[in-house]
């Protein structure tokens, strides 16, 4: 299936760039050097896939490709931007950015995007944008959303929710079946992140959340305390598992596949697992995270995954070439398909896979997110900031009652740190 | 010419100074650019507000203020104090089974083997094993409290209990580290002094508190210093069990330190240098306290 794809694909892309960008292709020559954090298999298998294909339609250009591991790339992309950077690599979007273009060790692209580089991209751009100008391009996002037992709702005789008021009788009807409406596990911490980024998004809006996030609003806001007051009456309840500050996100996935809880609010990754373990699409479903309050618009967390060109790069023509060769729609398609990365092409111009839960976070996300898309908390938020909350997220899901604790340590961190 | 021969006869006549001088020069070497000028740098960043990338900020002692409010550091200062207090328990546990096993019966070589072989096992392992034990759910702990009809407890997820959780799994290894080191103490202990003790009327703790005991102190010594190095690089075991969790309760200053300036969400080298410099100043005690136990040794062996 691929190598028939492959051959009409790669002359495509090569045409719609000879269109888009003002400069010759076969002139490309010499080495283009690539660090991927894609290190995981199937994104790894897609990596390697665009480079190979990539270097078919240059012949004389040499391709060095390295590939780290994931989570030690979070900290190796300093190291390898300062000292002999290479001429692309991946990161992620928004405040993640921040330190290295503030270093201004990411390259200012926004020529490129001028010059039509990346059509279809436009509805991205802004994640990509700092300061005015554009430090990447993304090439994949992804939904979070209550990814649900299809088959204990249909057993308890439950639908989807859409309003807070259904969310809590649906989950009270969970809680007196002996279940927990929503599995976690915070050991990691940021899986809290995405409690808190969905419930203040639904009961403040999305602008707050984000202003929120820039330090314009203390942590001891009454509307910052609404959210809280609102995530405590799930957890008064009983609606999340017990424990969940020892159990990392993958150990929380059995409690969900064994029937002991119903629901996960996770970003669509999750998919793969719960099908690797036996749940069919019969058993499992997608509901958009509900409504709270209703006078502000639906914000949904879609995190981006990008491509930048380190300032210091040797291979710039090369490395612009491979951007929009990434981010064109034939090639969007294909990565983000069903045998790629399951998940939602950037380009508008491409494709969305025939599988339930992508259609279903696309038009979730296109549809129905008029509030705007953020990142995720520890993206949206400074580092710093995103770490000490995501502890004090934690601590109140196991102590609710240490609330005024946690938001005054809060704030005195927001003071120092958004000097 | 004259020059020459002059420094020929002055090496001539400091060879025994200057030959042992020309062996530790490598050594010394590598032991400043490693060791030595870190130690100073960490002191000079200490002083900055830096990520690391660009250029930094010179701040003076506000790093060390900063870390006189924050409680993370608080918590953590505390924590090392339980490490270093309680990890101390290896050392009578490791002489008590050194003591048991220092007979001669069947087999001794093998449950020796099998005493030591805790220390071993990488300190990962030891991490994995012992958060499987204490899983909540499913953890042996848990099982073993329930024969006794004992409610459950989530060790590692109580902030109050988790620190201790970690240390137990600490002493695992460190009490076998501790046993081998008696046992081969033992190996040297003076079978006349017993006799002669045992002639006088000394048994059980009198024979051991006064006989055996002093001529364990070098074995005792290195016992010391071993638990009190592997106390303040009780790193790993929490990087394994808990990740400094949960919420930050079971941090100690060298995992605190990582995560401020090494971690994902970290990268203020200063701060992290002010941490590196409290924990250098409160080893400079130990240390101190090791180079002049030596140095009194080394005095009192020449006399």
């Amino acid at each position: 299936m691929r190598s028939i794809v492959k051959t009409p694909l790669a002359v495509l892309a090569a045409t719609t760039m000879l269109s888009g960008a003002a400069f010759a292709q076969d002139s490309l020559s010499g080495t283009l050097r690539i660090s991927s954090d894609m290190s995981n298999p199937a994104p790894r298998a897609i990596m390697e896939g665009l480079v190979e294909d990539f270097g078919a339609m240059h012949p004389d250009l040499d391709i060095e490709l390295t590939i780290v591991d994931r989570e030690a790339w979070k900290t190796q992309i300093r190291n390898v931007l300062s000292a002999n950077p290479p001429d692309v690599v991946n990161w992620y979007a928004a405040n993640r950015m921040g330190p290295y273009v503030n270093a201004g060790l990411f390259m200012d692209i926004s020529d490129w995007w001028e010059a039509g580089d990346y059509e279809g991209l436009d509805s991205v751009r802004g994640a990509l944008t700092m300061d005015g100008r554009q430090w990447g391009i993304p090439y994949t996002y992804y939904q979070w959303g209550v990814y649900y037992r299809e088959d204990i709702y249909n057993e308890l005789g439950l639908s989807e929710p859409t309003t807070w008021e259904e969310e809590l009788a649906n989950c009270q009807v969970i809680v007196e079946s002996g279940r927990a409406c929503y599995t976690i596990g915070t050991r990691f911490l940021w899986t809290a992140g995405g409690w808190f980024d969905y419930l203040n998004m639904r009961t403040n809006g999305f602008d707050f959340h984000m202003a929120l996030a820039r330090g314009e609003v203390p942590w001891t806001d009454e509307r910052v305390r609404q959210t809280f007051a609102n995530w405590r009456v799930l957890i008064d309840m009983g609606a999340f598992i017990e424990d969940h500050q020892t159990y990392s996100w993958q150990d929380a996935l059995p409690l969900m596949i064994n029937g002991e809880a119903a629901a996960y609010l996770m970003g669509n990754f999750v998919v793969p697992h719960l099908h690797d373990a036996g749940l069919t699409d019969d058993q499992i479903d997608f509901y958009q995270f509900p409504a709270i309050n209703p006078d502000v618009a639906m914000g949904e967390d879609a995190p981006t995954d990008t491509f930048h060109v380190p300032a210091g790069a040797q291979n710039v023509e090369a490395a612009r070439a491979f951007l929009a060769y990434v981010a064109s729609p034939e090639v969007q398609t294909e990565i983000n398909g069903p045998d790629g990365l399951g998940q939602l092409p950037v380009n508008a111009n491409a494709s969305v896979a025939d599988d339930e839960f992508n259609q279903q976070g696309f038009t979730m996300l296109s549809e129905n997110a008029q509030g705007g898309i953020a990142q995720f908390f520890d993206r949206d938020f400074p580092a710093e900031m995103a770490a000490i909350g995501m502890e004090g997220l934690q601590e109140f899901m196991v102590f609710p009652d240490n609330l005024d604790d946690i938001l005054g340590r809060l704030e005195q961190a927001r003071q120092r740190i958004y000097r | 010419m004259t020059i020459v021969t002059d420094t020929g006869t002055w090496v001539r006549r400091n060879r025994m100074t200057v030959t042992p001088l020309l062996f530790l020069l490598p050594g010394i070497l590598f032991f400043v650019v490693y060791v030595i000028s870190p130690i100073f740098q960490s002191f000079g960043i200490s002083l900055y507000d830096w990520d690391g990338l660009g250029a930094g900020e010179y701040i003076g002692l506000d790093n060390y203020r900063e870390l006189m409010t924050d409680r993370a550091f608080e918590t953590s200062l505390r924590n090392n104090v339980k490490w270093l207090v309680l990890y101390l328990l290896a050392i009578p546990a490791g002489l008590f089974i050194a003591l048991f096993l220092n007979q001669t019966v069947m087999g001794i070589r093998l449950y020796k083997s099998l005493f030591f072989f805790p220390f071993v096992l990488s300190q990962v392992v030891v991490g994995l094993v012992f958060s499987w034990f204490f899983l909540p759910r499913e953890g042996l702990l848990n099982a073993m409290l329930g024969l006794f009809g004992l409610e459950p407890v989530n060790i590692l997820g109580d902030p109050q209990l988790a620190t201790y959780g970690i240390i137990v799994a600490g002493l695992w290894p460190q009490t076998a580290y501790c046993m081998i080191l008696y046992l081969t103490g033992l190996n040297a202990v003076d079978p006349e002094q017993i006799e002669a003790g045992r002639l006088d009327g000394a048994k059980g703790w009198r024979m051991l508190w006064h006989v055996v005991l002093p001529q364990l102190k070098p074995a005792t010594f290195i016992a010391f210093v071993v638990t009190i190095i592997g106390a303040l690089r009780s790193f790993d075991l929490i990087s394994i069990m808990t990740n400094g969790g949960p919420f930050g309760s079971t941090r100690v200053l060298s995992f605190l330190m990582f995560e401020k300036a090494l971690g994902e969400y970290g990268f203020r080298m200063g701060y992290g240098s002010a941490i590196a410099v409290v924990l250098f100043l409160i080893m400079l005690v130990f240390i101190g306290y090791f180079l002049w136990q030596m140095w009194r040794d080394e005095r009192a062996a020449r006399r």
